[in-house]
């Protein structure tokens, strides 16, 4: 088999399949159980360290 | 001892760019050389000056803002530039005269028509996304900017490949790929100042105190190294002479066709895409005061983006001689791509639930939320014009720039001059802009602009691709080229005049934020937030 057709056929089987279960897993990812806490957490980092950054001994939130 | 490495470096620049203005085969590559030359030799009497000097030292407490600072002036230039430029060749296709004849060849539309789409697009855009995502990765990071004076090399590096690409234009220089003309010396550089930045962005996100990536960082990093990748691909050359700018591709035909159209496409996806979604994922939460809609939507919509943008390229080849599978691909993914596209608008949009009477109230909001309005409207167009049948009617006519200024001015323009508006004051520590009346000039002369450019280009784009396939009850074709061309003068009059308009309320922009740095009132409160 030419390379071509090799990386043709690995492409649309294999490859495909790992970045739709990849994809698919992302969104699983984001609504897992206890995501709701960390996201409402992270959606704040906009509001936190506007004028300097934090401190050394500091972590940014808690 | 760097300082002594330096000067070695930009001693041997400097030399070679000497020889290279000598033996320069054509004119653009030796006025470049003399440029570089000019830059290089400066640079070293300036690293000579300060060498064993005391180095100042970088305060870790502190936002590196300088570059920031550098980068609103940059972006808000260059904006003016470009769209004065863009003004200028709208009346010349209605005006041909307008080439005046001894000002030929470096004034003709030829040639100034990628002048006006690369300072847009790569000097306004991209001042914009350097600029703001140095801003928004400090913030969210809650860290000062990796590498020191990287980020100074970064912004400065990047006006150096303006103005290289800019002056090549005009002087001829172009290997003729769209939104990628720069010949191969000015790729090179622009790959060396990229990394650079890819550097000092990945090093910022390494050295965060936050625990988690703010959904911003990923857009602006997905912008960065997807923006590297296309590059370097699409501007795979062999220079035909180290003293000429002239290079021959290494793609031919319709391969080189769809790496072009892989490179075109994601550009718009990732450039002017992915990092004004960064844009909006913390200007818009901070300019109404509350977080983002929901942060899970955002996940998925920056997932959902970056997996299905990078197929849609083919779209731009149809009834080519790229085979119907890929083609049809392309276009499969294009109408997909709707879906997060306008997941990502609702939930730019919904972050203003509960804070609706901003709109009325302010009119920086105001000017967000029309720009988020724009992108939804061009990612309907997009996929709308993408499906086979539509495009047989659309392609080559003046409707594809329609769209691409509805998105341009509307999205792009629109949500950059709100960032400006946002940015200003607080980097220059005052406490409120100049005139917010101003900002409503701006507001409704940029609407009622781009209102008659799309307009007009609907109307002329729509009629001019059916006159090129009327054909009359024997078969033959109805209209020859120049009827199309004479039939759509009124509305090039009417496109000019809005770009005016659009450049009319930039220029108010640039008054205002100039009076808001001179003599708006300073902000007083020192608003050190304490961490939670």
């Amino acid at each position: 088999m030419d390379m071509y057709s090799l990386l043709r056929e690995i492409a649309d089987s294999w490859v495909l399949l790992a970045l739709v279960i990849f994809f698919l897993g992302t969104v699983v990812w984001a609504f897992r159980p206890g995501s709701r806490a960390v996201h409402r957490d992270t959606a704040d980092i906009p509001f936190r360290h506007e004028d300097r950054p934090a401190a050394s001994d500091e972590e940014g939130s808690k | 001892m760097s300082d002594y490495l330096k000067l070695v470096v930009l001693g041997v620049i400097a030399v070679f760019a000497a020889i290279a203005a000598n033996f320069g085969r054509d004119l653009a590559y030796q006025v470049h050389a003399i440029i570089i030359l000019a830059v290089a030799g400066g640079l070293f009497l300036w690293v000579l000056r300060n060498t064993d000097e005391p180095k100042p030292v970088i305060d870790e407490t502190q936002y590196a803002d300088g570059v920031v600072r550098a980068g609103a002036i940059a972006t808000t230039l260059w904006g003016v530039v470009g769209f004065l430029v863009g003004v200028v060749i709208a009346f010349q296709l209605a005006f041909p005269a307008l080439n005046i004849e001894w000002a030929q060849p470096y004034a003709n539309f030829g040639r100034l028509r990628p002048l006006h789409t690369s300072a847009v697009i790569f000097a306004f855009g991209g001042n914009a996304l350097i600029c703001t995502s140095f801003y928004v990765v400090q913030r969210t990071s809650a860290a000062r900017l990796w590498g020191g004076n990287l980020a100074w090399f970064v912004f400065w590096g990047y006006q150096l490949f303006i103005v290289l690409a800019a002056t090549g234009y005009v002087l001829g220089a172009t290997q003729s790929k769209e939104y990628a003309e720069p010949e191969w010396y000015v790729d090179i550089w622009l790959t060396i100042v990229w990394v650079a930045y890819l550097a000092v962005f990945l090093g910022t996100i390494v050295k965060r105190k936050e625990p988690h990536i703010y959904v911003a960082n990923w857009f602006y990093l997905s912008f960065i190294v997807t923006v590297a990748l296309l590059h370097v691909v699409n501007n795979l050359s062999i220079p035909v002479s180290i003293w000429g700018s002239r290079s021959v591709q290494v793609f031919a035909g319709v391969q080189d066709a769809m790496t072009q159209w892989w490179y075109g496409h994601n550009a718009v996806g990732f450039f002017l895409t992915a990092g004004f979604l960064a844009m909006m994922y913390y200007f818009v939460p901070k300019q109404v005061g509350r977080p983002v809609y929901s942060y899970k939507l955002s996940i998925i919509h920056f997932w959902a983006l970056i997996f299905l943008y990078i197929w849609a390229g083919p779209h731009h080849l149809h009834y080519t001689a790229l085979p119907d599978w890929a083609s049809t691909l392309g276009m499969v993914f294009s109408i997909i791509l709707w879906m997060p596209s306008w997941g990502g608008m609702i939930n730019g949009l919904m972050t203003l639930s509960g804070a609706w009477d901003k709109l009325r109230t302010d009119p920086i909001v105001r000017m967000m939320v029309i720009s988020i309005g724009f992108y939804g409207m061009s990612t309907f167009e997009g996929p709308m014009m993408s499906i086979r049948a539509v495009n047989s009617l659309s392609h080559y006519t003046d409707w594809t720039i329609g769209h691409v200024h509805s998105g341009a001015l509307g999205w792009n323009g629109m949500i950059t001059f709100s960032c400006l508006y946002f940015l200003v004051p607080r980097l220059w520590n005052r406490e409120r802009l100049y005139s917010l009346s101003a900002v409503n000039w701006h507001f409704w002369l940029a609407t009622i602009g781009i209102v008659l450019y799309a307009a007009s280009m609907w109307v002329t784009g729509i009629m001019e691709g059916l006159m090129w396939r009327e054909v009359d009850a024997n078969g033959f074709l109805v209209n020859s080229f120049a009827d199309t061309v004479s039939a759509k003068f009124p509305m090039y009059v009417v496109r000019g005049l809005g770009g005016l308009l659009f450049l009319a309320g930039s220029l108010i922009m640039c008054w205002n934020l100039w009076m808001t740095v001179r003599s708006a009132p300073e902000r007083t409160h020192s608003a050190a937030i304490p961490a939670e």
